[in-house]
């Protein structure tokens, strides 16, 4: 009944230049799928992937798959700005449950869902490559370092 | 340890705290794109590029440590062999501890880009790409930028120098697994699959990239060997030890006073980055434990702080160099938690291939959680040895579930007494466990 999603224009057009970049089509679905995230919703609907299975000559269970096994792709709806909290071992040794817990308290969400509010999504992540820096957050992409506690009420007001 | 004591020359990151590093212009002012002309303008074949690099003894900074040299000599000779061959850049950094090859990235793009060509040059490839974690939304911008300054200025394209060499360089990003680190996870995820690593052989020089020959290098790696180029193996040597000459990032972190990245050469004793460097154990506090060069290399006893951090030295300490990236726990950490907390990063990560690595980093996460929560029984250290001799040595497809089991013999070899702790307490000593709790139940 429905028609089969499309891509936006402007999306294909850019990813009709990004192949070029590659001998095999498939080799721009990863960045795609990122392009696609951040400009229809900060999250992949099931349209978004029937789409871009479209577009690459795959199965919408390919691209599935593939999305799936990637974390930074959501493929349930997330709160309008994306809390990271690394979890891992330098962060760890110096205080990221704290960071974690009050990013929960500030937003009022838990940790893999969004807030009631819709505004914020904490999500516990692995390494981010800031280990020197411990702890840390990710706010829409953006990395927080050196946080103590206190500072994690500041840095979320940023975007309230 | 050798007697005399080790140069000191400070050149990765020579260039860094210069005012916009990141640009052309200040990359070439301070000596930048003169290993790509000697190299294209100098009448260097490719072949001597490659002995340049094997005589200067340049080993891999992604981890294994391997010979660069030798391993772009294993490229196919592009008289017999006509297919398109392919340099993917490793930069997808997410070792936990390990942070380096960021500030590469960040500060020094060109330094890397100048690598890649001459890379290139010497192995034949006309294309690179350069696969970035995800995460790393400024590295990479900040080379997306300078590859298109480069472009823009004749130095990626055709005729680069107005020679007749051809690169091209593309950027490509990841989305956030740690297994696409692994160079067969890498080639798969730039195809657009899901990271599964591919069984060797065939190794990535026979059949890499669209089964094509391709070369894995990482970032640090690659942005030495201008350097190599232009300053020659002999002054390379000078640095750091026979076996392990040059310098290396060492990202230094956990309870210390200044973590940061340090560029020292090889063989420095680890104490000296901890004490001139990092400033000590943090809070005037104890040296417990260490890790010597990321999640995947076995903790340490404080006690063994005066090791060289060398490949050699490391092993013969009982772990391994890995990425050079130093985690340092105080006597207030609990080794237990920090191997549950490694655990379960390598439950996540597991792709799950193999029986083996998928059920086996399940397991140790459990039972390390178990201990840590003081509902473990004795003879769950036996069982997490039993685990990890299942796992590993070479096993697997891939090093993952080496780099698991790894860190677990390393705890129960050198921390026996406080697993053992733990289970007759029926707590964490150290009173972690209430957290530790709350941790598994938000990750389940
Ligand atoms: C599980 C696993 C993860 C890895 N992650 C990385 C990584 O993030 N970056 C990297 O350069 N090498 C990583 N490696 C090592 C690569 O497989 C490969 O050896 C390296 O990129 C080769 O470059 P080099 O010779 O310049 O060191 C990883 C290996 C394994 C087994
Ligand atoms: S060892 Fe683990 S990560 Fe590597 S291929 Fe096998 S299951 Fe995947
Ligand atoms: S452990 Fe948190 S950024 Fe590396």
């Amino acid at each position: 009944m429905s028609e089969r999603p499309q891509l936006p224009e402007r999306l294909r057009a850019e990813f009709s230049e990004l192949l070029t970049h590659y001998p095999e089509r498939q080799a721009a679905l990863i960045p795609a799928l990122h392009r696609c995230q951040e400009e229809l919703g900060g999250w992949l609907t099931p349209d978004t992937l029937e789409a871009l299975a479209e577009f690459f000559g795959l199965e919408p269970v390919e691209v599935f798959g593939v999305a799936s096994f990637y974390p930074m792709f959501q493929l349930r709806p997330v709160g309008k700005h994306m809390v990271a909290v690394c979890h891992n071992i330098a962060c760890e040794l110096r205080g990221a449950e704290d960071v974690l817990r009050e990013a929960c308290r500030v937003t009022g969400a838990k940790p893999g869902q969004p807030s009631s509010d819709g505004r914020f999504s904490v999500m516990r992540v692995e390494c981010q490559g800031a280990c020197t820096a411990a702890p840390m957050l990710v706010l829409d992409g953006v990395f927080h370092e050196n946080l103590a506690t206190a500072d994690v009420a500041r840095v979320l007001g940023s975007v309230r | 340890m050798s007697a005399t004591p080790l140069k000191r020359e400070v050149y990765l990151l020579s260039r860094i705290d210069l005012p916009d590093s990141h640009t052309l212009s200040v990359y070439k002012a301070n000596g930048g794109y003169q290993a790509l002309e000697k190299v294209l303008t100098g009448g260097f074949t490719p072949a001597q590029v490659i002995q340049l690099v094997k005589d200067s003894g340049l080993r891999g900074r992604g981890g294994a440590g391997f010979s660069t040299g030798l391993k772009w000599s294993f490229m196919p000779d592009v008289a017999k062999d006509a297919r398109p061959r392919y340099l993917a850049v490793n930069a997808d950094e997410s070792e936990p501890g390990t942070c380096k090859d960021r500030v590469l990235m960040e500060k020094d793009p060109h330094g890397l880009i100048e690598g890649i060509l001459v890379a290139c040059y010497a192995m034949r490839v006309k294309t690179a790409y350069v696969y970035v974690r995800g995460e790393y939304r400024l590295s990479y911008e900040r080379v997306a930028a300078a590859v298109q300054e480069a472009r823009a200025a004749g130095l990626i394209g055709q005729k680069i120098l107005g020679t007749d060499f051809a690169c091209d360089i593309w950027m490509h990003k990841g989305a956030g697994a740690y297994i696409c680190g692994e160079e067969t996870g890498l080639m798969e995820s730039l195809e657009g699959k899901r990271g599964h690593p591919r069984p060797k052989p065939p190794f990535p020089a026979g059949s890499g990239l669209w089964k094509s020959p391709t070369t894995v290098n990482n970032v640090e790696t690659l942005c030495n060997v201008p350097f190599v180029i232009t300053r020659g193996a002999e002054w390379f040597k000078s640095l750091g030890t026979p076996k392990s000459p040059g310098n290396i990032l060492i990202g230094i972190s956990g309870h210390v006073e200044r973590p940061g990245v340090y560029e020292l050469p090889l063989g420095i004793s680890a104490r000296s980055v901890l004490e001139e460097c990092a400033g000590g154990v943090w809070k005037g506090r104890t040296l417990k434990a260490w890790i010597p060069g990321g999640s995947s290399t076995g903790l340490l006893p404080g006690a063994k702080i005066d090791v060289a951090m060398d490949h050699d030295s490391i092993r013969e300490a009982g772990s391994m160099l890995g990425t050079g990236a130093m985690i340092m726990l105080d006597e207030t950490a609990c080794t237990v938690r920090a191997m549950q907390v490694i655990s379960r990063f390598y439950d996540h990560e597991s792709c799950g291939q193999c029986s083996q690595c998928r059920e086996g980093t399940q397991w140790l996460a459990q039972i390390f959680a178990r201990l840590e929560r003081g509902q473990g029984r004795m003879e769950d250290i036996e069982l997490l040895s039993s685990l990890a001799n299942g796992m590993a040595p070479a096993k697997t497809i891939c090093a993952l579930a080496d780099a698991a089991a790894i860190p677990t013999h390393a705890i129960v070899k050198n921390f026996r007494a406080e697993l053992e702790e733990h289970v007759r307490l029926g707590r964490c000593p150290l009173g972690s466990a209430h957290e530790a709790a709350e941790l598994e139940e938000a990750h389940a």
